[in-house]
């Protein structure tokens, strides 16, 4: 794949990782694999903007050296320290060694600490730790330095470029979807928006509250943006408050009508009561979307809970506690820290239960509210357990409508 | 004097031992910290931390 250029003396000269099929260890499938987006500015001072994945670092150095010899380099600006977008860096550094970095305190501390002693260390490189307002002259052009801290790590930065009205967020808006196409509008829509979703959903949701304080500070800066090159995916140039606006909206915590049905069964009891539950919702009104947690992808899952309003989940009861994997994914769930979301808890049990109460707790403990008692059977649900079960979906779906 | 929690990394500001990163000496409750001062670990400001 060659370089493209992005705006008039700006190329794009990532990599494009085809066959990832997880991330950040395995929590996060990445059916449509990845990009490792790395920018070329070409000014009286050459600049290269984020780094690429260390096993990549050859694919970024040919794609440099289509443009200009990389010993040209003289500026690395380091927006982000994360593996994926700095582990090319000990390579380059060894073509360039005179180039001189930019990014954060936190950026320079935590590269030093990664990589020592490999690649020689850090401790030869020349750093210029920068702060928000910050500006480095190339020549024509000028970038700003905005500090980003907890989107997603302590280091993240984003760096602004005024004169072609262009930012670099790095993990910010970006998407795992490997294309062939470099632009927005050049890619299909459906998938574009899902995998930004399920990015925000999966690895920004934690720092909603820090995001929406970024966006705000940008938006009074009162800078044009008419393109955003982020470190994954691909470029927004149609229209960037589209997807400025639907960050906005998941900061918020913002919902539709619809409910997510997490359910762990052992013999098919959870399941039933499941199903019914569903057949309330959806009588009701609600969309819904269902998972058996053991056999589903607890990313995607993440991604369907993104916008829906109500969360009801189901576990067998075993060993006095709910299921496992049901457990595990709850576990992951806290993490995202969802809010403003209205719930309730069902299962089967053969004897004294336990998953119940522990569905109860870890509900209580996310901040789900609970808004209709729990339904517990033992064993096989009868017919009029079942009813019950549907009854629950009914007024659910009046509770997420506000016809309740 | 109480501890406060960052809600964005979890990281605790104990009054006992201040934050010496940005020269705030040890015995400094949380209310006399600067309105400027941000969580040592992950950057968020002040407004975003909770009493433990």
């Amino acid at each position: 794949m060659k370089t493209v250029e992005i705006k008039k003396g700006i190329y794009w000269v990532g990599v494009v990782d085809w066959n990832i099929r997880t991330f950040h260890g395995h929590t996060y499938t990445t059916k449509r694999g990845s990009t490792y987006n790395a920018y070329l500015i070409i000014d009286e001072k050459v600049t290269l903007v984020d780094s690429v994945y260390g096993p990549f670092a050859g694919e970024l150095i040919e794609r440099i050296r289509e443009i200009v010899p990389v010993e040209k380099i003289d500026h690395i600006v380091v927006n982000h320290i994360e593996m994926d977008h700095s582990g090319a860096l000990p390579e380059l550094m060894k073509l360039c060694p005179k180039a001189k970095l930019f990014g954060t305190a936190k950026c320079k501390e935590g590269l030093s600490k990664m990589y020592y002693p490999e690649g020689g260390g850090t401790s030869g490189w020349d750093f210029q730790v920068v702060k928000t307002g910050d500006k480095l002259k190339l020549g024509k052009r000028t970038l700003t330095f905005i500090e980003a801290p907890m989107i997603h790590w302590p280091d993240s930065m984003f760096t602004y470029c005024a004169e072609e009205e262009l930012l670099f967020p790095n993990d910010a808006f970006g998407q795992h979807y490997a294309t062939s196409e470099r632009f927005d509008d050049e890619t299909d829509q459906c998938a574009l928006m899902d995998e930004t979703a399920k990015y925000y959903a999966n690895i920004l949701w934690p720092f909603s509250g820090m995001i929406s304080r970024k966006i705000d500070e940008i938006l009074k800066m009162s800078i044009s943006i008419k393109m955003i090159a982020p470190s994954h995916g691909v470029i927004w140039r149609n229209d960037p408050m589209k997807i400025i606006n639907s960050y906005i909206s998941w900061t918020k915590n913002e919902t539709k009508p619809k409910a997510v049905v997490v359910y762990e069964t052992m013999y098919g009891s959870t399941a039933m009561m499941a199903m019914k539950i569903v057949e309330g919702l959806v009588d009701g009104g609600v969309e819904v979307k269902l998972f058996d947690i053991a056999i589903s992808d607890k990313s995607e899952v993440n991604n369907q809970m993104l916008d829906a309003k109500a969360y009801i989940f189901g576990s067998s009861t075993h060993d006095n506690d709910m299921l496992s994997t049901i457990a595990g994914f709850l576990e992951f769930l806290k993490g995202l820290k969802p809010k403003n979301r209205i719930g309730a808890a069902f299962g089967s049990c053969g004897w004294a239960g336990g998953a119940i109460p522990a569905l109860e707790q870890m509900m209580k403990e996310i901040g789900i509210e609970q808004v209709l008692p729990s339904i517990s059977v033992k064993y096989v649900p009868d017919e009029n357990e079942l009813k019950k079960c549907c009854e629950m979906g009914a007024e659910l779906a009046k509770k997420i409508t506000g016809k309740a | 004097m109480d501890k406060y929690r960052c809600t964005v990394c979890g990281y605790i500001y104990d009054p006992a031992l201040g934050d010496p990163t940005a020269g705030i000496p040890a015995g400094t409750a949380f209310d006399k910290l600067p309105d400027s001062w941000v969580c040592p670990e992950c950057g968020a400001p002040k407004d975003m931390f909770e009493k433990v």
